[in-house]
């Protein structure tokens, strides 16, 4: 076995911790036993980490940064196994740990956070107990001691009302909140390390932000060292020091975030980031470039580099030959690439760009909606009848218009009352009052079954999850040929035969994936086959509820580029729901931010994007993290959760989380809307000349890894 | 870079066999024609009713080296499908099979594997005197083919209530729900008694009670299953198309359900062929003087009495026993493999 290249022991500690480093890696490789035989999940990974320090790994799904956080753990389950290589923990093998001592060693000297918190934790104990089991298993300390510790680490996470916290059962408290139990009960034995795995991806954007703060928090406090999993290249460059990017199962590039953000030394890397939204990119001149080809199996993979298949820089001969290590980038600090042609390729030479293309004018109003209201009625109880009925306002007085061919953005965290807007559209809901009118049409009280066909063609969505788009018992062919008869696009035979070849063209996919089942496909391939559905009745408004967040970076990318060629080409109006708004700056032309069912603010994305702000647009723009290092982002954290639908708070909805809550009007009386510009409408108690004079949240500053100022709001 | 297309060898006609429409097309070759025969009983030429069964044998003989090989790797399904494809086996060819007639009394009480009037008996006589060997094997028509019709019906009748229930769900609901706890809240064994006392003893009439009977627990298990369902995407989809409900439910959610249906289908067998035996052996459901092992079991509860002679009892009970043990275990099997990953 050659013998690979090892991170220097004696690298200096973040914190000036000791010389042990907590954990170290060597060549670690892991594989999966199973009927189809053995899988290598990860091959040849190399980490050392000091006390105190925070290392991110960064990769697709199927790149095994799971699987490592799992190995480091020593809980890789009945069929995973460490084939070779080692783990140290503080200096010890772990391999030669016994199970009790591994028992010992998990929960309280290492411990994890998982990415969903519902699932995290026993949804039969109460918090408190939960909390303090780890004391009294690990430290044998004493029921009321253990309740101790518990009550002050609750405090220390940033809760309020430890009290009903700790006696509250886990579904009585919101996701925010459970992961914040759940990072307490992680820190509850103060361990040496702490293994984050995509803690934040469940959760909303400004809660995101609220988690990021504590993490950066504790680690600065405790002084724990961590290991934060994510696919979000920005959530790494606000928390992590040092980073490994993986592709494939090994580690392609490990180094300072700073080096691996400005001086990146693999080709997988570079398009890693060509392939996110960064502000820098635009739809008409910088447009997305999505990395051509796909992940490889892991029976699959090639000999030599994996990611040749897909690298622009592939020179046969040298790339495709036997194991390769990893290289020293001479000069950085710790700063190791996999990439054998690292010093010869030109790093600054722009990547094949996607190409540009000419911003198409909008047209005429296609979409109006006019104080569109809608309300539900639940029962209070369930039983007696007779009780009062309460009313869930999940859509309140939302006006805007969309035009043809533009892009119509609408952005909010859950509960805004998005998805009930998406429903009262194609109608499988109705509004309680207002207008929705398609062209001359009004769509409010016209449910589905009623429209005629023409209307129903013109009017189709883009579904979330892709692995439900499409139903799995039916050919992908036969799906789509389904949509073409039933709007009559087309009724002969053969017709609808070739339409479907078409519009399989339409959206790159192979011509003989019509025959195949769902299940053969991944997950961006079925995203594109929902998307050939949606547009193949010609539709005038396509809305896409959050289309590409359940997908890799990369594919988001290529799907994302698909949509807007389409879009392109048939001039169709897009209403693109989301939650992230750097997606949301790259593709849309209009923004509408809604908050618990009624729309805070609306403009063009510029207008949006630059002061003023409404307070809520300010948070939302400050929480997304930009993995970008020459951007300096003004830090805002949003105090408390999202309140309930059912219970608005009273006057402005915003109003029991805004800084600038002004006592006595923002929490009695609906805020007014202003005009700020034609077209640029902010719904806020503020005046206009307080809006005004807002600062801008994203700033492109000097090269700068960002420090949080906290500027406690 | 050029790319070498190799083309794959040509399927062997086992593979081209294993095809969801040829092995449709096999079952129905199977089972329609043992179909026929056993309820067009006094309906068709007696000549006529053994040539219907000749396509059914080499079907069957096909259908049992499908399963085998395409089972390989669970052997409990294997074991499971051997005993229920013997039993069928044994049905189709029985009017082929050198055997004696089943009701004429030749030697009563010959035990098994003696000689009496120079005829070898394998299993031995029953206390009138007809041969066991026959009696048994001629015995698993009927009840293969009234257990089997009973249980699709009650099939196809609880599926779509509960497609109904489960998708349209509202008052469809409420009331198909409340039906259903009805009838569940009888035991079985009233239920069959009540409905086959109202309604005379007959075949046809078992279908009835067990449609009756289990019916609910299935209009249960495709709610359930119909409920999860309806909350996908691709159903969200045909609603957004305009698709009417009917078609969402039988293209939409009907082909998914199927899953758990067919494990639940073959544990279902077993229990129906419970259920007849035990009417025909109370007297509620087949009749005589057909060999059925129900009646079988019912004719030698009395001689059984006496140890010598309780092989007349034991022989049929085994029969009855393997096919319900090889239902089960088919079903396990099928479980197991789906589950595996």
């Amino acid at each position: 076995m050659e013998s690979m290249a090892v991170a220097d022991k004696s690298n200096g500690a973040v914190n000036g911790g000791g010389h042990t480093p907590v954990l170290e890696c060597r060549n670690l490789c892991i594989s999966y036993f199973t009927r189809a035989g053995e899988i290598p999940a990860v091959v040849d990974f190399n980490m050392t980490l000091m006390p105190g320090e925070a290392h991110g790994i960064v990769g697709e799904s199927g790149c095994g940064k799971s699987t490592v956080a799992l190995a480091i753990m020593q809980y890789l389950g009945s069929n995973g196994k460490i084939v070779d290589g080692e783990i140290f923990f503080e200096g010890r093998d772990m391999r030669t740990m016994s199970e009790e001592e591994l028992r010992n060693l998990r929960g309280s000297q290492i411990a994890m956070v998982y990415q969903e918190p519902m699932a995290s934790l026993n949804p039969a104990m109460r918090i408190g107990d939960q909390l303090a089991e780890v004391p009294i298993y690990h430290e044998g300390a004493s029921p009321e001691e253990a309740m101790e510790r518990a009550r002050e680490i609750i405090a220390s996470v940033r809760l309020p009302e430890p009290e009903r916290i700790l006696n509250s059962y886990p579904h009585q408290i919101s996701g925010g909140q459970q992961q914040r139990v759940v990072i307490a009960m992680a820190l509850l034995s103060n361990p040496r390390l702490l293994l984050l795995d995509e803690p934040t991806t469940a959760l909303d954007v400004t809660v995101e932000a609220g988690i990021v703060d504590l993490i950066n928090e504790i680690a600065a406090e405790f002084g724990t060292s961590m290991i934060y999993i994510s696919h979000n290249l920005g959530l790494i460059l606000e928390t992590c020091d040092r980073m490994t990017v993986m592709y494939s199962g090994e580690a392609v590039e490990v180094g300072t975030v700073n080096d691996v953000f400005d001086a990146m030394r693999h080709p997988y890397t570079r398009g890693l980031f060509a392939s996110i939204p960064l502000p820098s990119a635009d739809k008409h001149t910088h447009p997305l470039v999505a990395i051509p080809g796909q992940l490889p199996l892991p029976h699959e993979r090639p000999t030599g580099c994996y990611f040749a298949p897909r690298c622009d820089f592939f020179a046969a001969g040298i790339c495709d030959k036997g194991l390769l290590p990893m290289r020293q980038v001479s000069g950085d600090d710790q700063h190791f690439t996999r990439c054998v042609r690292f010093d010869e390729i030109d790093w600054q030479q722009s990547l094949g760009k996607g190409i540009s293309q000419d911003a198409t004018p909008p047209g005429d109003v296609v979409l109006t909606v006019d104080d569109m209201t809608k309300h539900y009625e639940i029962e209070q109880s369930a039983l007696f009848f007779g009780g009062e009925t309460k009313t869930v306002k999940a859509n309140e007085k939302i006006s805007f218009q969309a035009r043809e061919a533009e892009t119509v953005a609408i952005v909010g965290e859950s509960g805004c009352g998005k998805s009930t807007f998406a429903k009262v559209l194609m109608g499988l809901e109705d509004a309680t009052s207002g207008k929705v009118l398609l062209g001359n049409l009004e769509l409010g009280d016209l449910p589905v079954d009623k429209r005629n066909p023409e209307t129903i063609a013109k009017l189709q969505m883009v579904f979330q999850n892709p692995f439900d788009t499409l139903n799995p018992s039916h050919s992908v062919g036969g799906q789509i040929a389904r949509v073409i008869r039933k709007f009559g696009v087309e009724s002969d035979d053969e017709k609808v035969e070739e339409r479907v070849m078409e519009l399989l063209d339409i959206v790159k996919l192979p011509r003989d994936f019509a025959k195949r089942r769902p299940r053969q496909l991944s997950g961006g391939q079925k995203q594109r086959v929902g998307i050939a559905r949606a547009f193949a009745g010609n539709p005038a408004v396509v809305i896409a509820d959050e289309p590409v967040s359940a997908l890799d970076v990369s594919v988001q990318a290529a799907v994302t580029e698909l949509l807007m060629d389409i879009q392109r080409e048939n001039r169709t109006t897009l209403l693109f729901i989301s939650h992230d708004l750097s997606v949301v700056r790259y593709l849309a032309d209009r923004i509408i931010v809604m908050y618990l069912g009624q729309i805070m603010e609306q403009g063009t994305t510029d207008e949006i994007f630059a002061p003023p702000y409404h307070p809520y647009t300010e948070a939302l723009l400050s929480a997304v993290p930009i993995a970008d290092t020459h951007i300096k982002k003004r830090h805002i954290v949003l105090t408390g959760e999202i309140p309930s639908a059912s219970n608005p708070p009273k006057g402005c909805p915003f109003s029991t989380r805004c800084a600038y809550m002004i006592e006595g009007t923002c929490n009695v009386a609906p805020p007014p809307v202003h005009d700020m510009s034609a077209g640029h409408q902010i719904a806020c108690h503020l005046s206009v000349e307080t809006l005004e004079a807002m600062e801008p949240v994203i700033q492109l500053g000097a090269a700068v890894a960002p420090e949080p100022d906290v500027e406690t709001v | 870079m050029a790319v070498t297309t190799i083309t794959p060898p040509a399927p062997s006609l086992l593979e081209r066999m294993k095809t969801p429409r040829n092995i449709g097309i096999l079952g129905a070759l199977a089972w329609l024609p043992l179909m026929t025969y056993v309820m067009g009983t006094g309906l068709i030429d007696e000549s006529a009713r053994n040539i219907i069964l000749l396509p059914a044998i080499p079907a069957v003989a096909i259908l049992y080296a499908i399963a085998v090989t395409s089972w390989k790797e669970s052997w409990i399904a294997v074991l499971g499908v051997s005993l229920v494809l013997f039993w069928f086996f044994m049905a189709v060819t029985a009017p082929f099979l050198p055997l004696a007639d089943p009701n004429a009394p030749i030697a009563p009480f010959a035990t098994p594997f003696s000689e009496k009037k120079d005829i070898f008996f394998w299993l031995g006589t029953d206390f009138k005197g007809r041969d066991m060997l026959s009696r048994v094997i001629w015995g698993c028509q009927r009840v293969l083919v009234w257990g089997v019709t009973a249980t699709f019906v009650a099939y196809v009748i609880g599926t779509i209530f509960g497609l109904i229930a489960g998708y349209l769900s509202g008052w469809w609901d409420e009331f198909i729900s409340f039906f259903g706890n009805v009838l569940l809240s009888f035991p079985v064994m009233v239920l069959f008694i009540v409905i086959l006392n109202y309604l005379g003893p007959s075949g046809f009439n078992i279908v009835i009670a067990v449609t009756f009977a289990s019916a609910p627990a299935i209009m249960r298990i495709v709610r359930g299953l119909a409920l999860d369902i309806k909350t996908r995407d691709y159903v969200f989809a045909a609603q957004t198309r305009g698709e009417s409900a009917l078609w969402i439910m039988v293209i939409e959610l009907l082909p998914n359900v199927r899953g758990p249906i067919i494990v639940d289908a073959c544990l279902r067998l077993g229990y129906t062929t419970v259920a007849i035996t035990t009417l025909t052996f109370l007297g509620l459901g087949l009749q005589p003087p057909d060999a059925d092992w129900g009646l079988m079991i019912r004719e030698a509860a009395k001689v059984a009495m006496l140890w010598k002679f309780a092989y007349m009892l034991l022989i049929p009970a085994l029969a009855v026993s393997s096919l319900i043990l090889g239902f089960n275990l088919m079903a396990d099997g099928l479980r197991e493999m789906s589950l595996r990953d």
